[in-house]
């Protein structure tokens, strides 16, 4: 640049964040985690904590249903939202689609015709019933305009309960294999990295992303511009509201049963993956990729503390001042850029 | 002789160093990578209002924020009465006299107005509570010695922007400093309370009071300011006396170049009519609005704030559409319920305020360039034309004269001349042929100025219908073939360019 006015101009002061620098720091901090594991390891009990495939993949498992929810919380949080039902929805469409991936084995002494069902079935409807939860959740936000907090506060109450009524209580299990397939072995973890491709793609190369973030830039200045606001963030929490569907499916697959009590505080997981991983909370801004990192640091949090065979009452501790310190470092990240 | 030209005169006298109630000599902060002010000086006279000038980014707030202990220095002195001072913080610069009007609000809008002006000094009973009643008189003593006419129980957030503006000045008048600082107090008042402003500025200034008042309004240095002083890309060029000099000089000096022409107006062929309103009703805003607009012609709206101009514009382009009333485009009716509709009729709205309804912020100039393009155009299947938008917006950026490094860069990093030109930019990749403009150019430089009004100018000449809305009296005379008036809520007249007048015009938007 030639002109000497841009060198002056006072609001240029301040240097630009970049997204790439505050995705790179977080990464850095992923493999600085690790290895104050790995010394530590060796210092405390003589081991290595990262040459363990089998810890590994264990680690990976643990933290891929959180990233599938984180993946759908990420694009609501960008919108300038929160979701607090994915952990009951996990809950709810595991109790529901399990009861329809049941073997009919016993129950044919009784009705001889009964066949099972084919995987697919459950898989639509817990699909289909974490897309419902969604909606509504968009559209209480969208129409009556009150906060998505208490909007999906309400759905987080509500679809426990859902999942308690459902059976009285009761798990539901003998679940078939070509259901259980999709949470036994390494599945999971594709499922949750093929469902985080698709939503990088998603975000950074559709219009649905780029409305994405402007909406939680400036809902004002996007509504302006022409974008629909209402229907937009339905399709939004929609998303959200499939992708915990589809974590209540491999939760129930892996655990080859399905428990109204599960999912318990995933959705706060998946907003501190989400969080950690650089996304703002006053929206408009934050990466899937940086998702994916969080989720990885929780999951190597996790995975650390057992190794070091930590109390597990220590891991909670240091897993809250993790996700607040993320946020300080979010609020710091905003405060220089204005 | 007026007072200020009395005051104007005795200020040519140079004053002894210790007679100066605030001097700034030498000052020197660096941001990260930019040096913001370098050498900069101030001397401001006791019983006198001194204006700082200067295109956006000169320097003229970061100094202020300076001397009002919100940055600290990173080089030369500052002395309040001949004692150097330095300051930890804006309380320290409180304490020791200097207040601060910023030109963003700082109030907090669910307490009362009384609670607003004496936070933190709050008056106490026995009991050491907050003595309600005491506040309320001393909120009332201060109105009356100001001539303000405004309950002290009212919360903030019911007030106009204009009042909230008030209480403001009401709240710096209150600390009793020696420096009073303004910056850009009038961007949101209507012509009457800029004059009940500039009488509170007249009587602190017989009261010994030193006021510093940032503007880019030259009618008003020339009728409040003894003097002033100009300031250039962060270096101080020299300081005057008000009366000594010209508009065009005080031009001169703050772009350091020549402006021929500040309004480059052209006569161009109007065309058949784009967009006519009959009879439109915004209930309870405005109503019985009709007018023609023509391809090629610019209608300027004119109208004191709150007269419903900009209600008019955010219901021509269905943000809040209309309650009654028809619009036709190239005369054919047309419901608009939302801004998407009117996109689909090649109309284009610039909000009235950047910061709340135009810039996304947090994001880059590219994302905020494409943002409003993308519902009609570079999408194929949801996915986005990225290397065809990306070289659109660039070409876009380079013929508005963009001033930043590259498109990546925050908008929020950028002047606001340069933030109004790519929301500019934003519409017209959509190809608009009606543009409607709300304050175009408002708290923008000079140069950005002119930039956008040529761009204005030339975007008629290729027959694009423009609606201008301005607060600016002369960029509405100067711009418009025809000038709507509004007042309070209704139409008073149409007054083609001809036979527009300042005095017209005010007598239309006041009747």
């Amino acid at each position: 640049m030639t002109d000497n006015h841009l060198i002056y101009a006072p609001a240029a002061l301040h240097k630009p964040v970049r997204r790439l620098p505050a995705g790179m720091s977080i990464l850095l901090v992923l493999v600085g985690i690790a290895m104050i594991f790995e010394a530590l390891g060796w210092l405390l009990i003589g081991q290595s904590f990262l040459m363990n495939s089998q810890r590994l993949t264990i680690m990976i498992l643990q933290v891929s249903v959180i990233g599938i929810i984180a993946v759908g919380v990420t694009q609501v949080i960008i919108t300038g939202g929160i979701d607090l039902s994915s952990g009951s929805v996990v809950a709810m469409t595991a109790m529901i689609a399990a009861s329809f991936a049941q073997t009919s084995t016993w129950a044919r002494a009784v009705y001889p015709s009964l066949t099972d069902l084919p995987a697919l079935v459950p898989i639509g409807i817990g699909i289909a019933i974490g897309l419902l939860a969604g909606l509504i959740n968009g559209l209480l936000i969208s129409y009556t305009k009150i906060p998505p907090f208490i909007a999906t506060l309400g759905m987080m109450v509500s679809a426990r309960g859902v999942a308690r009524w459902y059976t009285n209580g009761q798990p539901v299990s003998g679940l078939e294999k070509s259901f259980t397939v999709i949470g036994s072995g390494i599945w999971p973890v594709v499922i949750f990295l093929v469902v985080a491709a698709i939503f990088h793609i998603v975000l950074r190369y559709t219009r649905y992303g780029k409305f994405t973030y402007a909406i939680g830039a400036n809902m004002q200045a996007a509504r302006v511009s022409g974008i629909n606001i209402e229907r937009h963030l339905i399709k939004v929490y929609a998303i959200a509201g499939a992708l915990a569907g589809l974590a209540g499916l491999v939760t129930a697959a892996r655990a080859q049963t399905a428990q109204a009590n599960m999912g318990i505080n995933y959705e706060l997981d998946a907003i501190a993956a989400t969080v950690i991983g650089g996304t703002s909370l006053s929206g408009g801004s934050g990466r899937i990729l940086g998702t994916i990192i969080g989720t990885a640091i929780l999951g190597v949090m996790m995975s650390g503390f057992t190794f070091l065979r930590v109390d597990s009452y220590y891991q909670e501790i240091v897993k809250g001042v993790i996700i607040v310190a993320a946020v300080v470092a979010d609020v710091y990240r905003q405060k220089k850029r204005h | 002789m007026t007072t200020g030209q009395l005051h104007a005169a005795a200020s040519h006298v140079p004053l002894m160093a210790s007679d100066y109630l605030l001097t700034a000599e030498n000052i020197r902060k660096e941001f990260p990578g930019v040096v913001a002010l370098d050498g900069v000086e101030l001397k401001l006279r006791p019983s006198s209002v001194h204006a700082l000038m200067g295109e956006n980014g000169a320097g003229k707030s970061t100094l202020m924020k300076i001397i009002a202990g919100i940055y600290k220095p990173d080089g030369g002195c500052i002395r309040l009465k001949g004692n150097e001072i330095s300051f930890q913080s804006p309380l320290d610069a409180i304490e020791s006299g200097i207040s601060m009007i910023h030109q963003e609000l700082n109030l907090m809008d669910y307490m009362s107005v009384a609670e607003n002006i004496w936070i933190r000094r709050e008056p106490l009973n026995r009991f050491g509570f907050v003595d309600h009643d005491e506040m309320r008189r001393m909120t009332q003593d201060l109105f009356r010695r100001l001539k303000i006419d405004l309950d002290p129980d009212a919360e903030v957030r019911d007030l106009s922007v204009a009042n909230r503006q008030i209480v403001e000045i009401a709240k710096a008048v209150s600390y009793g400093s020696d420096v009073l600082i303004m910056d850009e107090p009038t961007s949101a008042l209507t012509e009457r309370e800029v004059d009940h402003l500039f009488e509170i500025i007249r009587d602190l200034r017989a009261h010994g009071i030193g006021i510093v008042y940032i503007t880019h309004k030259m009618n008003e240095l020339f009728e409040i300011a003894d003097e002033f002083s100009v300031f250039r890309d962060g270096r101080y060029i020299s300081t005057h006396a008000a009366c000594d000099v010209t508009r065009d000089d005080i031009i001169r000096m703050m772009v350091g170049r020549e402006l021929t022409q500040m309004f480059p107006k052209e006569e161009v062929p109007i065309g058949d009519v784009a967009l006519s309103v009959k009879d439109l009703a915004l209930e309870g805003v405005f109503h019985d609005v009709n007018f023609d607009l023509h391809a090629g012609e610019i209608l300027g709206i004119a109208g004191l704030v709150g007269s419903g101009r900009s209600s008019l514009a955010s219901t021509l382009f269905g943000v809040s559409p209309a309650t009654s009333g028809t619009i036709a485009i190239n005369g054919e009716k047309v419901v608009i319920d939302s801004p998407a509709t009117a996109m689909r009729h090649e109309m284009a709205f610039l909000t009235e305020d950047r910061k709340v309804s135009g810039c996304l912020l947090s994001l880059s100039i590219l994302e905020n360039l494409q943002i409003a393009v993308l519902q009609n155009k570079y999408v194929t299947n949801g996915f986005v034309h990225e290397k065809a938008l990306y070289s659109a917006c660039q070409e876009m950026a380079r013929k508005l004269r963009v001033k930043a490094p590259n498109l990546q860069e925050i908008i929020g990093n950028l002047s606001g001349g340069n933030q109004q030109k790519v929301l500019i930019g934003r519409w017209l990749l959509n190809k608009p042929r009606i543009l409607i403009l709300d304050e175009p150019t408002r708290g923008i430089d000079v140069g950005a100025k002119a930039e956008i009004h040529r761009l204005v100018t030339e975007l008629a000449r290729e027959g694009v219908a423009i609606i201008l809305i301005s607060s600016e009296m002369p960029e509405v005379l100067g711009m418009s073939d025809r000038i709507l008036v509004m007042h309070e809520g209704r139409m008073t007249g149409i007054l083609d360019r001809c036979e527009a007048t300042q005095v017209k015009i005010m007598e239309l938007a006041s009747q």
